[in-house]
C-alpha cells in the first residue's frame, strides 16, 4: 500500500433523506434555510471587509460548511454550552451573539462581543453560554470536558457541544481530553467538523485511519459520522445523540463530513486541492440541497428568493452599524488582564 | 504581618491541606483534582485524608495527562466551580503549559472581562535532591512573565496556609509553588482561620545594612547565611510570597532604608525573577543605591543528577555570605 488511508468522496458522503416534511419540518426547516442562507452572506460580506482592508490578521471562513453549525444548533437547547476553535464566527452567531458584535468584534470596535481584544479566532459570550473561540488547535477540548465536568459535578442535565476540527485529532490533548471524557462519563459531544483539510495538508496525509470518529471508540467514547453536508441529516442525527445523552450522560463524538469551499485563512487561494473537487462537493451545496427539498415539497421560489434579498439588506445594516461603532479604546488595554488584586490596581 | 499568640507548630504539608480542607468545607464549588491526590493520599501525602473526608467527587485521580487535566480546571472555572489542580511536580506541569499560558492566561482578556478563571494549580517546584536535570526545575520565571497570572511561592508553614487559602478564594489563576523539599518543614501556624493577601510581600527579618529577598528553599539559605555573618551584619530580609503581581512597593521602601540589593534565586540568573528585581530598583531607586545590586543563582545549566555536582550548581551559604560580604565591601574595608 503507498497510500496510508483514503478519503470519502462525495459520493460516499452523501446521505438520503425522504422527500415528505410534516408541516412543522417545513416550518424548522425555512428557518434553518434563512439561518444557513445568513451564515454563508455574513462570510462572503467578512471576506469583502477584509480584502476592503477594514481588518487585518487571521480570518478562517466557515463557507461550505453551513449545515453542520445551523443542524447542530438546532438540535440544542440555549442553555446548553458551545465552546470551538478558530473558525467560529457563525458558530457564535448561532449561539445567539449578536451577528453585529460579531462584526465589530473582527474591526476591532467597542461594540465587539469581546470588546476588540479576541478578534476573528477569539469571539466569547458568557452570557449565551458561548466559551469560545480558541486559537490553538486542539486548546478548547480540555476546556469542554472540564464545563462538562461542572454540569455533573451540579448535577445539571445540560450538555457540551466541542466543536473541533480534522486535524485537531492529531493534537495530544483532544486525546487526553477523550480519554477523561469517558472515564468520567462527561457529556460532551464532539463534533468533528472534517473539512479534509488540516490548513494545506491533506488529512489523508497526516492520519493513518479513514474514519477519524473510530479513533474516539478506542478511548470507549460512543461515535459515529454524518453526512455534513445536508442539514436534514444533521439535525436528525444531532437530536438523536443530543436525547440519549441527557439520558445517559455519556460523551459522545460526531464526525461531521463536510467541505470547506475556500482556503484554511483567507489569505490561503487553496491550490493543493485535487482538480474538481470543490466542484464534486458543491453538488452537495446544503443551501441547494435545502432549497430543493423545500421547493419539491411545495413550497414557493418566490418565498426562498425573499429571505434571499431580506439577508441582503440585513447585512448591509449589520455592516453599517459596524462600521460607524467606536473603535474599541486604548484606554481600556489594561482593563482585564486580571480580577483585580488589591495594591496592583491596573494601569 | 504578626503571628497571633495562639499557634500549632506543624509541617508545610499540614499546613496546605489544612488551607485546601477549610476552604472547601466553606465553598461546596471547590474540588481537588491531580494525579495520586485521591486514593494514593498524594504522591507527597498533602491531600492526605482529604478523600475520606469528601468522598471522590471532590477529590479526584487523574490520568497522567497534566494538559488535559489542567484544561479541565480552566473550563470547569469558567463555568462557575473553583478547582484545585495539583500537579504531581511542576516538571510535569510542564506539559501544561499551552493550557495555563494560552488559555488560563488569556481567556479573561481575550473575552474582554467576561470570563474569570478562579483556579489554583499547584505542586512541587525547584529541585530537589538527585533527581536529574528533568525533575530539578524552577517554573516562576516562564509563569511570571506571562501577563494573566498569579505565580505564589511559598516558603513556611505559616505563609503556605494563608497564601493558599487566598489564593483558592482569588478569582484568578494562580500558579501556587511549593517544594518537595520543604513538605516536611514545620512552623508556627496561627489556630485561628487567617489569610495572606495575594501580591504583598513580608519583612521575615528587620534590618538596617541591606535587604535580601528569597523565597521558597532559598529563604531558608538567607537565614543560615544571616547566622554565619552574625551580629556585624543587620540584614532585612524580604520574602515576596507573590512572584507576580511583585510587591515592588515592600521592596523599594526597603532599599531606600538600606541602599542596598541582593537577590539569592533558586533558577539561573538569565531573565529570571531576580534580573526583574534588579531592573525594577535601579529603576526606582538609582540615587539610593550604594553598590550594584547582587544576586545569588543557580549556574546557567541543566541541573546534574550527582551529589557533588548538584551542590556546585545551587545556590549556597557561602556564596550568599560572600556576596553579602561584597554588597557592603567589608572585605575592602581597612
Amino acid at each position: 500500500m503507498t497510500k496510508k488511508s483514503a478519503k470519502l468522496s462525495a459520493k460516499e458522503v452523501k446521505s438520503k433523506q425522504t422527500a415528505k416534511m410534516t408541516a412543522t419540518e417545513v416550518k424548522r426547516y425555512l428557518k434553518v434555510y434563512r439561518q444557513m442562507l445568513f451564515f454563508r452572506r455574513f462570510e462572503e460580506r467578512v471576506h469583502i471587509a477584509y480584502t476592503q482592508g477594514k481588518f487585518s490578521g487571521f480570518c478562517h471562513l466557515h463557507i461550505g460548511q453551513e449545515a453542520v453549525c445551523a443542524g447542530v444548533q438546532a438540535a440544542l437547547r440555549d442553555s446548553d454550552y458551545v465552546i470551538s476553535a478558530y473558525r467560529s464566527h457563525t458558530q457564535a452567531i448561532a449561539k445567539g451573539i449578536p451577528a453585529v458584535q460579531v462584526m465589530a468584534e473582527m474591526f476591532g470596535k467597542a461594540t465587539g462581543c469581546c470588546r476588540g481584544k479576541g478578534g476573528s479566532m477569539h469571539m466569547f459570550s458568557a452570557e449565551r453560554r458561548f466559551f469560545g473561540g480558541h486559537g490553538i488547535v486542539g486548546g478548547q477540548v480540555p476546556l469542554a470536558i472540564g464545563m462538562a465536568f461542572k454540569i455533573n459535578y451540579r448535577q445539571e442535565d445540560d450538555i457540551v457541544v466541542c466543536y473541533l476540527g480534522d486535524a485537531a485529532i492529531n493534537q495530544g490533548q483532544v486525546l487526553e481530553a477523550l480519554n477523561m471524557a469517558a472515564i468520567w462519563d462527561l457529556p460532551v459531544l464532539f463534533i468533528v467538523e472534517n473539512n479534509r483539510y488540516g490548513m494545506g495538508t491533506d488529512i489523508k496525509r497526516t492520519t493513518a485511519i479513514k474514519h477519524i470518529y473510530q479513533r474516539a471508540q478506542g478511548f470507549g467514547v460512543a461515535a459515529a459520522d454524518m453526512d455534513g453536508m445536508n442539514v436534514r441529516t444533521v439535525l436528525k442525527q444531532t437530536a438523536a445523540i443530543v436525547k440519549r445523552m441527557r439520558q445517559d450522560k455519556k460523551p459522545y463524538l460526531l464526525e461531521a463530513l463536510t467541505y470547506r469551499y475556500r482556503g484554511h485563512s483567507v489569505s490561503d487561494p487553496a491550490n493543493y486541492r485535487p482538480e474538481g473537487e470543490l466542484q464534486e462537493f458543491q453538488q452537495l451545496d446544503p443551501l441547494i440541497q435545502l432549497r430543493d427539498d423545500l421547493l419539491a415539497v411545495g413550497v414557493e421560489a418566490e418565498q426562498l428568493q425573499a429571505d434571499v434579498d431580506a439577508v441582503k439588506t440585513e447585512l448591509r445594516v449589520i455592516e453599517k452599524q459596524a462600521d460607524a461603532a467606536e473603535l474599541a479604546p486604548v484606554a481600556a488595554i489594561y482593563e482585564d488582564v486580571l480580577v483585580a488584586i488589591d495594591g496592583h490596581e491596573e494601569h | 504581618m504578626t503571628v497571633p499568640t495562639q499557634a500549632t507548630k506543624i509541617s508545610i504539608r499540614e499546613a496546605l491541606r489544612q488551607a485546601m480542607c477549610e476552604e472547601m468545607r466553606r465553598d461546596a464549588d471547590i474540588f481537588l483534582l491531580g494525579e495520586e491526590v485521591a486514593e494514593y493520599d498524594g504522591a507527597y501525602k498533602v491531600s492526605k485524608g482529604m478523600l475520606k473526608e469528601f468522598g471522590a467527587r471532590r477529590v479526584v485521580d487523574a490520568p497522567i495527562s497534566e494538559a488535559g487535566f489542567a484544561g479541565l480546571g480552566i473550563g470547569a472555572a469558567m463555568a462557575g466551580l473553583r478547582p484545585i489542580i495539583e500537579m504531581m511536580t511542576w516538571n510535569f506541569g510542564i506539559q501544561a503549559f499551552d493550557q495555563i499560558i494560552n488559555h488560563a492566561a488569556k481567556v479573561r482578556y481575550m473575552s474582554g472581562g467576561q470570563f474569570k478563571v478562579p483556579l489554583v494549580l499547584r505542586g512541587p517546584n525547584g529541585v530537589a535532591h538527585m533527581l536529574g536535570a528533568t525533575h530539578s526545575q524552577y517554573i516562576e520565571p516562564f509563569l511570571a512573565h506571562v501577563p494573566g497570572l498569579v505565580v505564589v511561592a511559598v516558603s513556611t508553614p505559616y505563609d503556605a496556609k494563608g497564601l493558599l487559602k487566598a489564593a483558592i478564594r482569588d478569582d484568578n489563576p494562580v500558579i501556587f509553588l511549593e517544594s518537595e523539599f520543604m513538605y516536611g518543614d514545620t512552623g508556627e501556624v496561627p489556630d485561628a482561620e487567617y489569610l495572606l493577601p495575594l501580591g504583598k510581600g513580608m519583612v521575615v527579618r528587620e534590618g538596617t545594612d541591606a535587604t535580601v529577598v528569597a523565597w521558597g528553599k532559598m529563604l531558608k539559605l538567607v537565614l543560615r547565611a544571616a547566622d554565619v555573618l552574625g551580629d556585624d551584619v543587620s540584614l532585612e530580609i524580604i520574602n515576596p510570597m507573590t512572584l507576580q503581581p511583585l510587591d515592588t512597593q515592600l521592596l523599594v521602601a526597603s532599599v531606600n532604608k538600606t541602599h542596598r540589593l541582593l537577590v539569592v534565586e533558586e533558577a539561573p540568573a538569565f531573565a529570571a525573577i531576580g534580573a526583574e528585581i534588579a531592573a525594577q530598583i535601579q529603576e526606582r531607586c538609582f540615587d539610593e543605591l550604594d553598590a550594584p545590586v547582587a544576586r545569588v543563582s543557580a549556574k546557567h545549566l541543566p541541573v546534574p543528577y550527582a551529589d557533588h555536582l548538584e551542590r556546585a550548581t545551587l545556590p549556597s551559604v557561602e556564596e550568599v555570605v560572600a556576596a553579602v560580604r561584597q554588597l557592603l565591601y567589608m572585605d575592602t574595608q581597612a
